[in-house]
């Protein structure tokens, strides 16, 4: 039985939760792949995306996953909002609360926005990523998409690869798959490996090949271009030559290894198009599964305890 | 005319700590002894199962007024130090316009001539408008009445006006007191930089960024021979630091906040912006240096950076919301929780909070010397209370602490011979 009110992170999620996301999303899958994509479980219930930051993957995976429920869901853009004219977030909130929201998702540049904006409204709010901090969603449509090829999680090694300073994915990533039992490595150039990282459960290598010797799945970061300007790393160019995953390095995983991506992807950069696009890459089913996952979780969310809709 | 009875009187500045009566009269302190005779015209207090000290003074505070009334005002922020049993506050120049010339030192004066409830000591600026370009007319300003200067909130970017403000500053008789921050370090920073800020997601600050403005501050004031007064330090290394300049010879002192004392970084886990401080909390680590550095006498103040902000300022995301917290109605019972529990000396922290910022401003309290104005603060140990944000006389509820139970209050605050809080009520009259 679900009886969390908001999802914020997969920090404080129970391994129970965990699972029951990942099983509700299993019959989702199905709808998804259905002439007729809709059943009516979430009809009279209302989704709102409320976005800080520019995302077309997150939002239109949310907007579809409530569509698919029937749900009522409207996108509220931040440059279009009254947010421009200075609204505060609480505001915001409060006003979507006293139209009849039951869901809020939320994406915000600031670490901790969703946990502030739960403290505020009767809604449910969900994370869809807030700052470098936890990007639950994505986390749980990476668990679901290994799970569906390797069954379970333990004894399994999952390699992070890329920029896990400003990663939310990783984090959420690394929180999931240690809870679940997999052995977690991470990889990067030192300038983007956050202090402390260790505590967190996982294996920290600045060498890529360390890490990815062996490995049963490699999940490769986004590298925004901008953090070269800043000075974290000298150039694209030999990021690319030494944290890139290209074909020699891949070949150091398992041969049946996955490759993983949460996009969108610089192609020649953080990623070799042939890898992209190869037999190991799941990255196109990570979108379907994305869907998936956040069906489930509006249906626990807004109260679903019965069975799953088939 | 008041006896104060009975209490626990611990006076560094006189070597008392014992059971002492305390006799006052026409505002002045007339005698501390074992046992003063009652007499119908004296007004008795009792002190009896509580702690006497000298009036608490706290020489760091934001009173935000002028400009920025919004956040804190002279008569709130004073009676804000009456309720947390502080007889004198030295307030920061940091308002609009920032006080760094005669005429505004005179004003700052003038309101808390008129609104005040304790007695206020401005500091003036360091640089015209704090802006680290040029020095501010810093020997007007002390004739006015400042009693230090500063740029607190920021550094001073340049070595040479610092150089300069150190050699200066040495004809008047005063103290620098430094803002240690290196801003390229601590650029965009929110929190300590560690594991509790990698999980959070959140920018951190190294202690680096700390450590390596104050070596070259020390580096400074050792070339000048200057004074130098280091505002709220928060790092082992900065600890280290000053114990080596002052065996040295280097004429520094410097201040711990009672947050730096008591709460990690891990008081940010969950967001809530009263956390967010500068310089940030700190780890286990840092703060035990800190506690053990108060007792050996290396930190010489406990002071609050009593930072007001107005409520919609802090109900924010922590990104956006403004650094620091309130301080001064909470200082004495996060002191005595870390007496009780024995990390710190009580009398090593009476003098951090009395005594030791007198000496530094070179104010005539911080003792209860026969002869000097009656300023003297009671506090009731075993008085447990739960914070709440409407019991703050501050304008700014910008506390960490809201919510939580707290042991130990000031029950009176006297200043001058005046009582102006008794029992946790302020007398306004």
């Amino acid at each position: 039985m679900w009886s969390r009110k908001h999802l914020l992170g997969i920090k404080e999620l129970t391994v129970e939760e965990i699972q029951m996301i990942l099983d509700s999303a299993v019959p989702m899958k199905d709808i998804i792949k259905r002439d007729i994509k809709k059943v009516p479980t979430l009809r009279g219930k209302s989704v709102i995306n409320l976005f800080y930051e520019a995302s077309t993957r997150t939002r239109t995976s949310f907007e579809l996953a409530g569509k698919y429920l029937s749900a009522d869901t409207v996108n509220i853009a931040v440059s279009t909002s009254s947010v421009v004219k200075g609204e505060t977030l609480i505001d915001t909130g409060k006003t979507l609360d006293v139209m009849g929201a039951d869901v809020v998702v939320i994406r915000h540049q600031a670490s901790g926005a969703p946990e502030l904006l739960s403290k505020h409204i009767k809604a449910s709010v969900i994370n869809a990523g807030d700052g470098f901090h936890e990007h639950p969603t994505q986390a749980l449509l990476d668990l679901f998409t290994i799970r569906e090829v390797k069954g379970s999680f333990a004894g399994l090694t999952v390699t992070i690869l890329g920029d896990i300073l400003h990663s939310r994915v990783a984090r959420s990533n690394i929180w999931g798959l240690t809870k679940l039992g997999a052995k977690v490595r991470v990889a990067g150039p030192s300038t983007l490996l956050p202090m402390g990282l260790e505590e967190m459960g996982v294996e920290v290598y600045s060498r890529v090949e360390e890490a990815l010797e062996g490995a049963d799945v490699v999940n490769v970061l986004r590298i925004q271009l901008e953090r070269q300007q800043k000075g974290l790393f000298p150039t694209i160019r030999e990021y690319a030559r030494l944290f890139g995953l290209n074909n020699e390095r891949a070949k150091l995983a398992k041969t049946d290894a996955l490759i993983l991506h949460p996009g969108p992807m610089n192609r020649g950069v953080e990623i070799s198009p042939e890898l992209a696009d190869g037999v190991q890459s799941r990255i196109t089913e990570q979108v379907t599964n994305g869907v998936a996952v956040r069906m489930a979780i509006l249906y626990l969310m807004t109260g679903g305890v019965a069975d799953v809709p088939r | 005319m008041f006896l104060v009875k009975n209490g626990l009187v611990i006076d560094p500045a006189n070597g008392i700590n014992g059971i002492r009566d305390v006799l006052v009269r026409d505002g002045v302190i007339i005698e501390v002894s074992e046992h003063i005779e009652i007499t119908p015209e004296l007004e008795v207090i009792d002190a009896g199962e509580k702690i006497v000290t000298p009036g608490l003074i706290d020489m760091h505070v934001h009173l935000r007024e002028p400009g920025l009334e919004a956040k804190e005002t002279i008569a709130s922020g004073t009676r804000a130090a009456a309720m947390g049993g502080f007889t004198s506050v030295a307030c920061m120049p940091n308002t609009k316009p920032v006080i760094d010339s005669l005429i505004l030192i005179e004003a700052v004066n003038g309101i808390a001539r008129r609104e005040g409830l304790v007695n206020v000591f401005p500091i003036g600026a360091i640089t015209k408008g704090s802006q680290g370009g040029e020095l501010a007319e810093i020997g007007d300003m002390v004739q006015g009445g400042a009693v230090a200067i500063s740029d607190d909130g920021k550094p001073v970017g340049s070595a040479e006006i610092m150089r300069l403000a150190l050699e200066y500053s040495k004809m008047f008789g005063i103290p620098v007191i430094s803002h240690c921050e290196d801003t390229s370090l601590a650029h965009e920073g929110l929190m300590h930089l560690g594991a509790v800020a990698t999980v959070l997601g959140l920018k951190g600050i190294p202690a680096a960024a700390e450590e390596i403005m104050l070596a070259r501050d020390l580096i400074l004031a050792e070339a000048t021979g200057a004074r130098l007064h280091v505002a709220h330090i928060s790092t082992r290394g900065s600890v280290e630091l000053i114990r080596n300049a002052k065996q040295r010879g280097v004429q520094v002192t410097c201040e711990v906040t009672p947050h730096h004392l008591s709460l990690t970084d891990k008081a940010v886990e969950g967001y809530d912006t009263a956390t967010k401080v500068n310089p940030p909390l700190r780890p286990i680590e840092h703060v035990l240096a800190l506690r053990q550095a108060l007792n050996a006498g290396v930190i010489d103040v406990i002071a609050t950076d009593h930072a007001p902000h107005a409520e919609e300022e802090k109900a924010v995301e922590f990104a956006a919301a403004p650094f620091g917290l309130v301080g001064l109605e909470t200082a004495v019972p996060l002191v005595m929780e870390l007496v009780r529990s024995g990390e710190l000396n009580l009398e090593r922290a009476v003098a951090a909070l009395t005594l030791q910022p007198a000496r530094i401003l070179g104010l005539t309290g911080g003792s209860l010397t026969p002869g000097k104005a009656a300023d003297l603060t009671i506090i009731d140990p075993n008085l447990e209370l739960t914070l709440e944000a409407s019991d703050l006389e501050s304008k700014g509820k910008n506390s960490p602490f809201l919510g939580k139970k707290l042991q130990g209050f000031p029950v009176l605050t006297m200043v001058k011979g005046r009582i102006v809080m008794q029992d946790r009520k302020l007398m306004t009259e």
